[in-house]
């Protein structure tokens, strides 16, 4: 059971590498407390999901990198490569020169099109390559051009071409006190877009995972490869063989059938030990912990209405709207997106 | 950058500046796109109505890096005439300009942006000059128009000045996606700031070698300084910290098309305060994080500005901060939170900031900071050009010699002051209402 991952834009780009890397070194570890055995299937599973074995030494990564401007892709190609235990596919990757400037409606009405086929040939080879297709996994931020606005369009043109495949979108929220002005509206078109073709939306909270690099993990400089591990150690957790129900989901479905736990949770009290924690099948807690996940909707409902307030707010001004209508999404788009999630923040708030 | 840590390999950061070209064939040889150097020359295009200043540069020890065939000069210059540049000479050379200017996007892989640099209060610079910008809107519309303009200040010795800049800003009003106004005063204020700070030894240490913002100590062959050289570094400096996050790799990048996206909410106020730090680097390598926070507080004080405003007193639209170096997301984090709370934010945009983390640091500098703001605080500058502006037009002074040019007429005038005053309104109904409504606007009510 394979799953291709579609790494876009720079955040998308940076945390695919972590994670592999996490995975790949899981892989590699010490198996603690399970037996030979169980560790070796483990990691045939775990190397099947995420590699293949090609004719090269080292395994190749399921994936497909997608940026609009250059640097990152070829800065996450030579460090993987460099690491010497796992790469990347010379030719999965495509990039353009100019970025997409923070701007969703570039993203999504501009390069989407323009670049749809080459883009979704090079999924389609990956998919090919598997024995068996899990399924699809984006990595991508909210905030930006790239990850949000073509991400959400190649989201779509996944769901188009693999009507019956598993998606799931890891979607990276940003700072509440910004990282880019026009954020909150990328997100919100971002969101809206992927409701409608995604079966999951796993989140991350840069302020969350911030907070956790500095009070659980004691980091005093934190910078964003740091976050970006702690990102991809948590994606670990769950993806690994041992798999179950994400962290503040809007809805879930599994992935896999197999029901082993990854003790999301504890595993940010011993970092170190969280690989050998993975391995401990712990099925009565799993279901506990996925109950009270699903019914803890109210963890991103607060970031979720913050979000389309501020945004709101934004557009109750027309502040920055040019920039979007100058390349095809209209305020009518704005508004179709505003009701959306008004509509998913009801929904979760009558829960 | 290039002398200092290349070791003369052509790579992508250069490429975005220069082309590298095989002159063993000569000048006209081909472009090598990767590889070692062989001859850099810029993407650039010189133009001036007068010959001084370009012969200058040709016989100076940066010859060699400016292609003889990317010039257009002429002899008797615009005699400080708006109409002069514009009409005349861009009637004139349009065709020549046109031409260069397509040989030079034709050799790029991808055309994002024109830079354009130029002073306001002249004929040739700003006459011409937007002249060419109109120009590139037309011939190259999808491609981002940077302008950095001088404004002139108040005791300029050219007369006409208010004339030439109010009929510029119309064009810039128009015709440009971001400008950021420089004032030579803040400039000259900045360089005599360094130099008391270095004799009057009240610093511990040195300051760093070729770290000073005003210095060109660190650039490619040494360049002998005249009275502006050290103000024009500064200048030089905003440029390649404004394109060092395009050019060189980071943790967050943030390039000129992003700028544009996020720091102009409404098309015609794209009007961008910037602010460089720290203005020179002390010798001792260790950076304890009061220096840094130290760096962002500068950033934000009046005496950093390029223009004589003060940002923090006044309403801000949009703020970026770019910053270079050894510098972590958390450090950024750390003083947005501690600058925040002495900032005025419009009501729309509360938390509205753009960041950039670019891991190359300038030369010599072991991290720098440039910030840009979108505030209501260049709004006095306008102010005091249209004051300046209108002491002349009122007595209708020295107003023929522009309506003597063709395709010059009084209502040039008036359009332009008009555009000006407009602009200047924007600002005021912002200052007045903070951005807007007193409370949230109310939501979208969804039927259960």
């Amino acid at each position: 059971m394979s799953i291709v991952t579609v790494q876009l834009g720079q955040c998308g780009n940076q945390i695919g590498h972590e994670v592999f890397n996490a995975i790949c070194s899981d892989v590699r570890g010490t198996h603690g407390l399970c037996s030979k055995k169980e560790n070796e299937s483990y990691r045939d599973a775990c190397k099947e999901r995420f590699f293949s074995e090609e004719e090269s030494e080292v395994p190749v990564a399921r994936a497909v990198l997608v940026d609009m401007e250059p640097k990152v892709i070829s800065q996450t190609l030579s460090i993987a490569a460099r690491s010497g235990y796992w790469k990347y596919d010379d030719r999965s990757h495509f990039c353009q020169k100019q970025g997409s400037g923070n701007n969703w409606a570039n993203g999504y009405s501009v390069h989407g099109p323009r670049h749809k086929e080459i883009i979704m040939n090079l999924v389609q080879k990956e998919a090919e390559k598997c024995d068996r297709l899990g399924g699809f996994f984006t990595i991508m931020s909210m905030a930006g051009g790239t990850g949000s606005g073509l991400g959400a369009f190649v989201t779509q043109c996944l769901r188009d071409t693999f009507p019956t495949s598993f998606i799931l979108n890891h979607v990276i929220w940003p700072y509440g006190t910004g990282e880019v002005i026009v954020q909150n509206y990328n997100s919100v078109l971002t969101l809206s877009h992927l409701y409608q073709s995604s079966d999951a939306l796993l989140v991350h909270e840069n302020d969350v995972i911030h907070k956790i690099c500095a009070q659980l993990m004691n980091i005093k400089q934190i910078s964003f490869r740091d976050v970006n591990q702690v990102i991809a150690h948590q994606l670990g957790s769950v993806f690994q063989p041992t798999y179950t129900a994400e962290s503040g989901l809007h809805y879930s479905r599994n992935l896999l059938g197999s029901f082993r736990d990854p003790s999301l949770y504890t595993s940010w009290l011993n970092p170190q030990d969280a690989f050998n924690v993975w391995k401990t099948p712990r099925a009565f807690n799993k279901y506990e912990k996925s109950a009270s996940l699903v019914s803890n909707s109210q963890f991103l409902l607060k970031p979720l209405d913050n979000v389309v307030r501020k945004a709101w707010n934004m557009f109750a001004s027309k502040a920055y709207i040019h920039q979007y209508t100058k390349f095809g999404i209209e305020e009518e788009d704005f508004l179709d997106s505003f009701t959306a999630l008004e509509q998913v923040i009801s929904s979760y708030t009558i829960l | 950058h290039l002398v200092s840590f290349q070791k003369g390999i052509y790579d992508e950061a250069l490429s975005s500046f220069f082309r590298n070209v095989d002159t063993r064939s000569g000048d006209d040889g081909p472009d090598i796109y990767k590889g070692k150097i062989c001859s850099l020359k810029a993407r650039a295009l010189l133009i001036d109505m007068e010959e001084g200043v370009v012969n200058e540069i040709l016989q100076g020890p940066l010859r060699d890096l400016f292609d003889g065939k990317q010039l257009i000069t002429d002899v008797s210059g615009s005699g400080n005439n708006w109409a002069v540049g514009h009409k005349l000479y861009g009637c004139q050379y349009r065709e020549s300009i046109v031409e260069k200017l397509r040989k030079t996007a034709e050799h790029c892989d991808c055309l994002q942006c024109f830079f354009i640099i130029h002073s306001m209060g002249g004929g040739t610079g700003s006459g011409l000059g937007t002249f060419v910008l109109n120009l590139l809107e037309d011939e190259f519309p999808e491609v981002y128009r940077f302008v950095t303009s001088v404004y002139p200040s108040g005791e300029d010795d050219v007369i006409t000045s208010p004339y030439n800049s109010v009929l510029a800003m119309k064009e810039l009003n128009e015709h440009a996606d971001c400008v950021l106004p420089i004032e030579n005063e803040s400039l000259f204020d900045i360089v005599n700031k360094i130099h008391q700070m270095i004799n009057s030894g009240k610093l511990g240490s040195t300051v760093k070698q070729n770290s000073m913002v005003t210095s060109s100590a660190g650039s490619a062959k040494t360049v002998q300084e005249k009275p502006f050289d050290a103000m024009n570094n500064i200048v030089a400096n905003l440029l390649l910290t404004l394109t060092s996050s395009a050019r060189f790799e980071g943790s967050l990048n943030m390039d000129l098309n992003e700028i544009s996206m996020n720091l102009v909410p409404f098309p015609r106020l794209h009007y961008l305060v910037s602010s460089l730090t720290p203005l020179y680097t002390l010798a001792d390598v260790n950076v304890p994080s009061r220096r840094l926070d130290q760096m962002f507080s500068d950033a934000f004080s009046r005496d950093h500005q390029l223009i004589q405003a003060d940002p923090k007193h006044s309403l801000y639209l949009a703020c970026a901060l770019l910053v270079r170096g050894n510098v972590q997301v958390s450090d950024l984090r750390r003083n947005i939170e501690r600058l925040k709370p002495s900032l005025h934010f419009v009501s729309w945009n509360q938390e509205g900031w753009k960041t950039g983390l670019c891991s190359v640091p300038p030369v010599g500098h072991s991290h720098s900071l440039l910030a840009l703001a979108n505030n209501t605080c260049v709004k006095p500058t306008f102010i005091e050009l249209k004051d300046r502006f209108m002491k002349l037009y009122k007595k209708k002074a020295h107003l023929h010699h522009y309506l003597h040019v063709d395709g010059m007429e009084q209502s040039c005038f008036s359009e332009a002051v008009s555009s000006l005053s407009d602009l200047i309104d924007e600002y005021d109904e912002l200052d007045a209402t903070k951005g807007g409504l007193r409370t949230d606007p109310s939501r979208l009510k969804i039927a259960v």
